[in-house]
């Protein structure tokens, strides 16, 4: 049986006042294991973002736990979290927020510079990852110079540059074609899952559901469905 | 923490248009800032000239005096009164006033008339052309060099001028080390022929100077004089008197404070606005950060290097800037009054640090409020 990576019992997030709540995730409970590459989907306003947020440890819980490598994350303080996050997990954002008045290298290396290694060893790790995403030429220019396939490149080197266990894609494919979107996950599942990295994917795009080990479907805050190599289990 | 700077830096810089905004603001400011306070403590230094240059330890004077210039004539029996104390080396009168000097070419011109005590040459300025002892030759007189130097005509030694009707010869040409707040040039003559050469009062001291044996001496030379109906002061205490009186009394101080605070005004508001819409551009990409993993305390540092390298850089390039052309200005304006001191270099360095305090700290509540999972949310 494959190692749990990220555990969540009966999460809750709510947003609002009492008399005008909104209930974003209600009693969620789920596992990811190491070598997994697992889609949490769903329609708009589902929750989906919501539970990737707080399973990343980036927005805290109403009730519920959140264990990741055998850590709760929400006991740990927020300098705990923080490292928790820098070291643990590789985010790549839905507008992949590239800083464009840093080059693409500088904007891979970051990770490692908020690890404080060292600037050249950094930039030199950073041109190296961006050689895995195809990207080796493109390393001395502001990212508004590249595409949006070429930008989610940088993102995915980004988040992969300090080798997090756990890799985390909010829409990646939103901003691409849908040739650009298959072609950058099949990159993923092909080049970066491994049996000591799980990777949580958020996305409605129908069109990259192939490559899911499982697919959460989520609809008003609740999984709904679990679908396993095309067969569903719940 | 370095990386992180490093990465401040050059998001800062790689905007060029907020930087040079911000640059500019805060050059802009310092530069004003050091410009009016200098131009202040030009006018202060200039307005103790007489005190500097002649440079006695004590000062006995009318108590009503407020101004070097504005001397009221001190009765004689005074100076033996105040030899007499205990605790004095020495006590010499000092002859200050104001005298029309008649030019070859008919012009007149007012003058400060300094007379030395015949006996003693005590305060007599440093000479660059001429021998001291000519000064009690007939009608001797020494001139200034300084700014006020070419209303005289530019003279020579052996240059003649008139002042009320007496010949005057100038026998030495001296510099000292500041030129008077009123654009008169300056001569210097004995006590003697000073008062028979202008027109005086009954009473014909201005000052006069004392030498205590020792400081500790010259607290009772106050006391002493204080029971004499006068007052005492040290080089410094009447310097500070001057310098209270144009603060205090002639508005020249309190004109000079608002458009400084004006000045700084401009700054923080330029430099807090720019940093601000700077933040503001960049928040999403301080809340990628936060989510990535860095710390609330690493983006303060963040943000506090950004202000302050470029309250650094504006605060050098207003000093140069001020520099310069005070430098420059004084080169070609002979009467302008303009005095960098280190006074008004760390004020200007505190208000920077206000300005740049101010600004992240605006920044600053900003990025700590924003959540990483805003970013998420897009």
């Amino acid at each position: 049986m494959a190692e749990v990576a990220v555990k969540a019992v009966d999460l809750v997030k709510w947003f609002g006042a009492e008399e005008v709540r909104t209930y974003a995730v209600r009693e969620v409970s789920f596992e990811a294991n190491f070598g997994e590459m697992l889609y949490i989907t769903g329609p708009s306003g589902s929750g989906k973002t919501t539970l990737l947020s707080v399973i990343s440890g980036i927005l805290r819980p109403n009730a519920g736990t959140v264990v990741v490598e055998d850590k709760e994350i929400w006991r740990l303080t927020p300098n705990e979290l923080a490292d928790f996050r820098l070291h643990t997990i590789g985010f790549v954002f839905q507008d992949f927020h590239l800083f464009p008045k840093l080059t693409t290298v500088e904007n891979v290396a970051l990770p490692l510079i908020l690890k404080k290694q060292d600037w050249d060893e950094s930039l030199r790790l950073a041109r190296k990852f961006l050689e895995v995403v195809g990207l080796e030429d493109r390393g001395d220019l502001p990212p508004n110079k590249l595409s949006g396939g070429e930008q989610q490149r940088v993102a995915l080197a980004r988040a992969i540059v300090s080798s997090p266990d756990i890799l985390i894609f909010d829409e990646p494919t939103a901003s691409l074609d849908g040739a650009t979107g298959r072609k950058i996950i099949g990159f993923i599942k092909e080049n970066l899952l491994n049996e000591h990295r799980c990777i949580l994917i958020v996305s409605h795009d129908a069109r990259i559901f192939e490559f899911a080990d499982r697919n959460l479907k989520m609809e008003d805050g609740r999984i709904v469905e679990i679908v396993s190599g095309g067969i569903s289990e719940k | 923490m370095r990386g992180i700077l490093r990465i401040a830096l050059k998001l800062l810089v790689n905007d060029r248009g907020k930087f040079t905004a911000l640059i500019v603001g805060i050059t802009f400011a310092v530069f004003l800032m050091v410009q009016l306070t200098s131009v202040f403590s030009g006018i202060l230094k200039k307005a103790s000239a007489t005190i500097i240059n002649i440079g006695a330890s004590v000062w006995v004077m009318d108590p009503a005096v407020n101004n070097p210039l504005n001397s009221i004539q001190l009765p004689d029996y005074i100076l033996d009164s105040v030899r007499s104390i205990n605790g004095v080396k020495y006590a010499v009168p000092l002859y200050a006033g104001v005298a029309l000097v008649k030019l070859h070419d008919g012009f007149y011109q007012p003058a400060t008339v300094l007379g030395l005590d015949d006996a003693s040459l005590v305060g007599r300025p440093q000479l660059i052309a001429g021998k001291i002892e000519d000064i009690f030759a007939d009608n001797g007189f020494i001139v200034v060099k300084d700014e006020e130097f070419p209303k005289l005509g530019n003279p020579e030694l052996g240059s003649t001028f008139e002042i009320n009707d007496h010949r005057a010869v100038v026998v030495g040409i001296a510099r000292v080390s500041s030129s008077t707040l009123f654009g008169m040039p300056t001569l210097y003559t004995t006590f003697r022929r000073a008062i028979q050469y202008i027109p005086s009062p009954r009473f014909t001291m201005a000052y006069i100077l004392v030498e205590p044996k020792s400081s500790q001496d010259i607290p009772h030379i106050k006391a002493q004089v204080a029971q004499a109906g006068y007052i005492a002061r040290t080089n410094s205490e009447f310097q500070q008197m001057v310098a209270d009186y144009y603060k205090y009394q002639t508005g020249i101080g309190t004109n000079i404070l608002i458009m400084t605070l004006i000045s700084f005004l401009v700054g923080l508001s330029v430099c807090g606005q720019t940093f601000y819409t700077f933040v503001l551009e960049n928040l999403d990409k301080f809340g990628a950060l936060k989510a990535i993993g860095a710390k609330g305390y690493e983006l303060v540092f963040m943000i506090l290097f950004q202000t302050l390298f470029t309250g650094f850089c504006g605060y050098g390039l207003g000093v140069g800037l001020s520099s310069l052309l005070i430098a420059i200005a004084k080169k070609k304006v002979p009467n302008y009054a303009a005095d960098i001191t280190y006074f008004n270099l760390g004020l200007a360095f505190v208000m920077v640090l206000i300005i740049s305090g101010v600004s992240s700290f605006i920044a600053v509540r900003k990025v700590i409020k924003v959540e990483p999972f805003d970013i998420f949310r897009g």
